[in-house]
């Protein structure tokens, strides 16, 4: 749809980002913003567990030892937030979501993910959206441990997702058959959020549902 | 139409608040109530079709009906603030949508408990909009805004602060200057720390609900203090923004 609305003088001042491509609506930063509705919890590796169960056949729970000792891997992603900002090329080393599916075998009728996260913060994701690579547990950011305010020691991170939905301070993955929304989903933030469809809000999904998007 | 809809709003008055903040106040044509805390997005279009969005906090409270205000800090190289600042005067339209946000967000009911709002700058914005909406209610829950600013001329919104907590006895204004403070202050003049918080917690009274709002260290060091002070992590809300951290 045209949008023939312009405000007069209004031109683009930050150049534009070379060599990548920004979402709609989305500005390029250099900083990495931090953004969380309530405290950070400060969480020490030796009580850290993390466990991957619901409807999988063997569930799974790691302490930190266990954990760091599965195959790691480096990515290098962009990453998306609903409040505007990119970031691009950031690296990180963790565990693919791939490698801990493996272990546990979801069940069939798995489709749904629900993030849990300590401090009690939840996320959901459709299954298909973690596997083929395209999810991974991050545990270092940019060479270093990942700081408490970024969701250490251990976030979700899902770069083709608005942010808020890779999980700070992961804790636990539950397959459930059934969609469910979490903490912002419920506040009305859109029940996927794709950053190239501007999926921010929940009207957002219902426009382009309506829209035959 | 829905509240998310973009619409083109007028502005109708502009008010300087100190030489880096600026009340833009909007008519919308699609007015919906919004709660005390809630933000809108404002999308800046260039005439070949760039575009540039960002969120502001309302700082009018609900019940002023058909118009919002949007309190905004001039950001140094603010692709979007600049040109609010430089290219937009009374009579322009703007595009926005919202409101939006629903977690970092206060109701004013007769029931309401003590209430510990802890500010940085223009963090001030959201709390300013549940103050007035905690005034216009007319209710008296105890209630403290503990706000860190640089210098005297950084203090948003200082005469209507005052004003209030002149007026009423349940509210407390806890001012911390960082930088310098005005002559003959005796109050705070250092960042907000765990002993201030401490005294804002103590004049709030037991158990308040408490939202911070300010930049990254801010909002870390008080959740934190705040926590280790035994108020449970589910009262304390937090939003950060401004110039980001790494």
């Amino acid at each position: 749809m045209q949008n023939p609305f312009f405000n007069r003088g209004f031109q683009r001042k930050r150049p534009a980002p070379t060599g990548h491509v920004l979402p709609p609506g989305q500005y390029e930063t250099q900083d990495f913003p931090v953004l969380s509705a309530g405290p950070t919890p400060r969480i020490a590796t030796a009580k850290w567990s993390f466990a991957l169960d619901g409807l999988v056949e063997t569930p799974q729970k790691w302490n930190w030892a266990e954990f760091n000792a599965l195959p790691h891997q480096d990515l290098t992603v962009d990453i998306h937030c609903v409040t505007q900002w990119s970031k691009f090329g950031t690296t990180w080393q963790g565990v693919s979501l791939d490698t801990l599916l493996a272990l546990a075998g979801p069940k069939q009728e798995a489709r749904y993910v629900m993030a849990h996260c300590y401090g009690g913060y939840t996320t959901n994701l459709p299954l298909a959206d973690l596997t083929g690579g395209k999810a991974f547990i991050g545990l270092l950011y940019d060479g270093k441990p990942l700081a408490p305010e970024h969701g250490g020691p251990a976030r979700l991170v899902v770069p083709h997702l608005y942010f808020w939905k890779s999980a700070k301070w992961i804790q636990r993955l539950e397959l459930l058959a059934d969609d469910a929304p979490g903490f912002w989903e419920r506040a009305g933030y859109s029940m996927y959020g794709d950053p190239w469809k501007e999926q921010r809000y929940r009207d957002d999904d219902e426009d382009q549902a309506a829209a035959g998007l | 139409m829905s509240a998310l809809q973009w619409q083109l709003a007028t502005v109708t008055a502009l008010r300087p608040e100190t030489p880096r903040v600026k009340t833009f106040v909007l008519h919308l044509p699609y007015w919906t109530p919004h709660r005390a805390g809630q933000h809108y997005t404002v999308r800046l279009t260039a005439p070949d079709g760039y575009q540039a969005q960002r969120s502001y906090s309302v700082a009018s409270p609900p019940e002023q009906t058909s118009q919002i205000e949007l309190t905004v800090e001039l950001i140094e190289e603010g692709e979007v603030s600049g040109y609010l600042f430089e290219g937009v005067t009374v009579g322009d339209q703007l595009e926005v949508r919202g409101p939006i946000g629903g977690y970092f967000v206060w109701e004013a009911t007769p029931l309401a408990g003590p209430l510990l709002l802890v500010a940085g700058g223009s963090g001030v914005v959201p709390l300013m909009a549940m103050l007035r909406h905690r005034h216009r209610s007319g209710i008296h829950n105890a209630t403290v805004l503990l706000y860190s600013v640089r210098t005297p001329d950084d203090v948003i919104f200082y005469e209507e602060l005052a004003r209030m907590a002149a007026a009423d006895a349940t509210f407390t204004l806890l001012l911390t200057y960082t930088r310098h403070s005005p002559a003959n202050w005796s109050g705070y003049q250092r960042r907000i720390d765990a002993a201030m918080l401490a005294e804002a917690v103590k004049l709030a009274g037991s158990s308040p609900q408490c939202f911070i709002c300010g930049p990254t260290s801010l909002v870390e060091t008080a959740a934190s203090s705040l926590q280790a002070q035994g108020i449970p992590p589910v009262s304390i809300r937090t939003e950060r923004f401004g110039p980001s951290g790494t």
